[in-house]
């Protein structure tokens, strides 16, 4: 494989781990919130806090390892969407400082307070809207290089059909992700209770996240229907994505196998995520920045080829650790060490 | 105002906030570490009580630091997109090692966090420290490398505009990489066991005399003392490299003009531009000379023989000589601590030590914040020295400005909410309460 292949495909890999787990970080913040609202928060509250509690910092690593290896592999994207993307990057920013600073506040220092609360809640969403724009800007028409240097076009990106169809998708895919992970998670701590709304609530996001990725793809061909020709031609892609949809939410439905269900949405979404991922290429930013074309030295590449090899090895035996520790022992899941925080 | 003003002040800002996290986040999982490793040790409950309290402030300031590091990391993109384009070129490694790092970090300190109590064996519990102490000071190893880099870039060369010849492992082992990690980490430990050793003496001068305060008192001050010896010892590493590598901001730091051996060495006063003279500063004598190499007879290059265009700012003279002065006085206060511990008549509690201790906190940080923005504006006007000036890097975007009243008024919102929390969290919750009740101690 290619340099620029292999650094892409760690690159989308990573993505869409962080894809995955900060759906559900962001879910649950507006679930947490949504639920308190309705005087629920009693049922589905300790369910989340004990499954965020440890992982939320991991989170937010999975975005820096992609911007980082975006800038080491291409760094020509540096220069393009660094100087595109001044005014929606540092609302992203904001956002996410303030969720990450205020999760910190509610859940180490004061407990409950509903400000908190409500902006861990809001961000939830917000963030996951900004982040989408940048995949909507990546399609092109958006940023345009002239004379006088790279603008951004807010404007038209507000006004774009296509632009508001992934944002739309973003939004609805957290929260069906996010609910369908929690389902699990409530079902593994036998709260059958959580379960219970937990399940309600990724039934009901299910429809909306189908019928928003249908919206995507029509808005696609209008949109950029160079990149939609290239998606049909690995139409499978998707159909196994549609496949694992209709498994995931029959699971669900019939109350099975909560586990096997959340796999499937994960491939669901791996599915349509590759498949999206790999008709993008060559184009990093449709029609500035292609792979080949903004590749790093292949000195540098070897370097961070290798480095990435040796972090895998100390990264994933430790994240093995911390996912055993506390997703898949059944003690943990179930509140019996609840002595053991600080 | 143009672009590269709003840009500098909204990287400084940033820089400045996240700073204070970043040492914080560095220093402090070593304190926690010694302090339950040695709890475990010597089976002393008060030991793991400082360890669980300390981690509980620790993980406020962590998140935040988190959040902080994100920004800075984006905005160099955002902010100065043609030098990332290019050191993503060249130094992007580091960077990338670094992620991996911080998801170390992370990772274990979820795992710490949640896992009190849960294993028979304590030292299990006290394993998982580990990671968290290897993983930030690794983080910050990585990040300084890549200041280093631009302080004194190496492995690569120009040509018409693109790096060319990259060797990547050349470029982090440029010439300022040795001698700033070992400032910067040490400093880091440092600043932390003071601002630790502040809350304990503190709690003393306020006249909670519970053994608890003395035992944290100790156990920081006492590895405060070896940790400003060795910060001192790094200060003069960077001095010597300054003097080698970056002769010119040495010389600017010390309104050094004319080249020259038996140079002394400038302490304070006022500088008469046109003559270049220096009123009311204490003066010593050859000690330039000895501390950039070691003998008076060592020969000092002055800011004249530099094109003045390529001068940095020379209010960095005061920057320089506070940063210093500080440690001096860190040294010292440590030093009288450490003095008093070990004679056997010794009074370690005195109010006017336990003052100086409190003080030299904020000191402290003080003089990380007149170090980082020596280390930056002494490298003026380049971005990278040499390679790209700070006016060709920054962004051609246009609402810089407003994003700088944004973000301040994040920060400054973050800077409060965050004083607030760690004060109510400690408030009620007494640490002499918290140890009857918890061990009846």
């Amino acid at each position: 494989m290619s340099l620029e292949m292999i650094g892409i495909t760690v690159l989308w890999t990573f993505l869409y781990g962080y894809l995955i787990i900060a759906s559900i970080d962001f879910g649950a913040g507006f679930f947490s919130y949504y639920s308190m609202k309705t005087k629920k928060d009693h049922i589905v509250n300790t369910v989340i806090e004990r499954y965020l509690s440890p992982v939320w910092e991991v989170t937010n690593v999975f975005l820096i390892f992609f911007i980082v290896g975006v800038i080491g592999f291409f760094p020509d994207t540096a220069y393009y969407y660094g100087t595109a993307l001044l005014i929606p990057g540092s609302v992203f920013l904001i956002l996410l400082t303030i969720r990450g600073s205020f999760y910190a506040f509610a859940h180490y220092g004061v407990r409950s307070n509903r400000v908190y609360m409500f902006l861990y809640g809001a961000t939830g969403l917000l963030i996951p809207a900004s982040l989408s724009t940048i995949l909507t800007m990546s399609e092109g028409g958006f940023i345009k290089e002239t004379d006088s240097g790279i603008t951004l076009s807010i404007a038209q990106l507000f006004t774009n059909s296509y632009s508001w169809a992934v944002t739309f998708l973003a939004i609805v895919s957290v929260l069906y992700i996010s609910s369908s992970f929690l389902t699990f998670y409530a079902n593994r701590a036998n709260d059958t209770p959580a379960r219970e709304l937990l399940r309600k609530y990724a039934l009901a996001w299910s429809g909306p996240t189908i019928l928003a990725s249908l919206l995507v793809f029509w808005a696609l061909s209008r949109h950029n229907p160079d990149h939609f020709q290239r998606a049909l031609e690995i139409g499978w892609c998707f159909g196994l994505s549609l496949l694992c949809f209709i498994g995931a939410v029959f699971l669900i439905w019939k109350r099975k196998c909560f586990g096997l269900a959340f796999v499937l949405v994960m491939l669901q979404f791996g599915f349509a995520f590759f498949g999206y991922g790999a008709s993008h290429l060559p184009y990093l930013l449709d029609p500035y920045i292609t792979i080949q074309g903004a590749v790093t030295s292949p000195v540098l590449g070897k370097a961070l080829v290798i480095t990435f090899i040796a972090g895998l090895l100390v990264l994933i035996p430790s994240l093995g650790l911390l996912l055993w520790l506390f997703l898949f022992n059944a003690k943990y899941v179930r509140g019996e060490h609840e002595q053991e925080h600080l | 105002m143009d672009a590269v003003f709003w840009s500098r002040i909204l990287t400084a800002e940033t820089l400045s906030f996240h700073i204070i996290f970043a040492t914080i986040g560095v220093g402090v999982p070593l304190f926690i570490s010694l302090a339950e490793a040695w709890g475990i040790w010597k089976k002393d409950n008060h030991y793991i009580m400082l360890a669980k309290r300390w981690t509980r402030g620790f993980v406020i300031t962590v998140a935040v630091g988190v959040v902080t590091g994100t920004c800075i990391g984006l905005m160099l993109s955002l902010l100065w997109p043609q030098f990332m384009q290019l050191a993503g070129n060249v130094i992007s490694l580091p960077l990338f090692m670094e992620t991996f790092a911080f998801f170390v970090e992370a990772i274990f300190l979820g795992i710490y966090l949640y896992t009190w109590d849960r294993f028979k064996n304590p030292w299990i519990h006290w394993a998982s420290s580990i990671p968290i102490v290897i993983g930030s000071s690794m983080s910050a190893l990585f990040i300084t490398i890549v200041n280093a880099f631009m302080n004194t870039p190496a492995g690569f060369r120009l040509e018409n505009g693109k790096a060319v010849d990259i060797d990547p492992i050349a470029a982090m082992l440029n010439p300022a990489t040795p001698s700033k990690v070992a400032h910067v980490l040490s400093s880091a430990y440092l600043t932390c066991g003071f601002l630790l050793a502040s809350i304990a003496a503190y709690h003393i001068l306020k006249g909670r005399n519970h053994v608890y305060y003395k035992k944290a008192l100790r156990l920081t001050m006492i590895t405060g003392f070896i940790l400003a010896i060795a910060t001192f010892a790094a200060g003069d590493i960077s001095g010597k490299f300054l003097a080698k590598h970056q002769p010119t901001k040495l010389a600017a730091a010390e309104w050094h003009f004319e080249t020259t051996k038996q140079a002394p060495l400038v302490f304070g006063g006022v500088l008469n531009k046109e003559t270049q003279e220096v009123k009311y500063g204490i003066k010593i004598p050859f000690a330039l000379s000895i501390l950039a190499g070691n003998s008076p007879n060592h020969e000092v290059k002055g800011l004249n023989d530099i094109p003045q265009d390529l001068w940095p700012p020379l209010y960095i003279h005061y920057l320089f000589d506070g940063m210093v002065a500080i440690g001096f006085y860190l040294l010292l206060v440590s030093a009288i601590f450490a003095i008093e511990w070990y004679r056997k008549k010794g009074n370690q509690w005195s109010p006017w030590l336990l003052r100086g201790i409190v003080l030299g906190a904020p000191l402290a940080f003080i003089a990380i914040q007149l170090g980082w923005i020596f280390a930056e504006v002494g490298r003026q006007p380049w971005i990278i020295t040499g390679v790209l000036k700070v006016d060709k890097a920054a962004t051609t975007a246009d609402h810089v400005s407003s994003t700088t009243w944004a973000f301040s008024a994040l920060f400054l919102a973050l800077g409060i909410l965050t004083c607030i929390v760690l004060y109510r969290l400690f408030r009620h919750n007494r640490a002499e309460d918290e140890l009857a009740k918890r061990y009846g101690l």
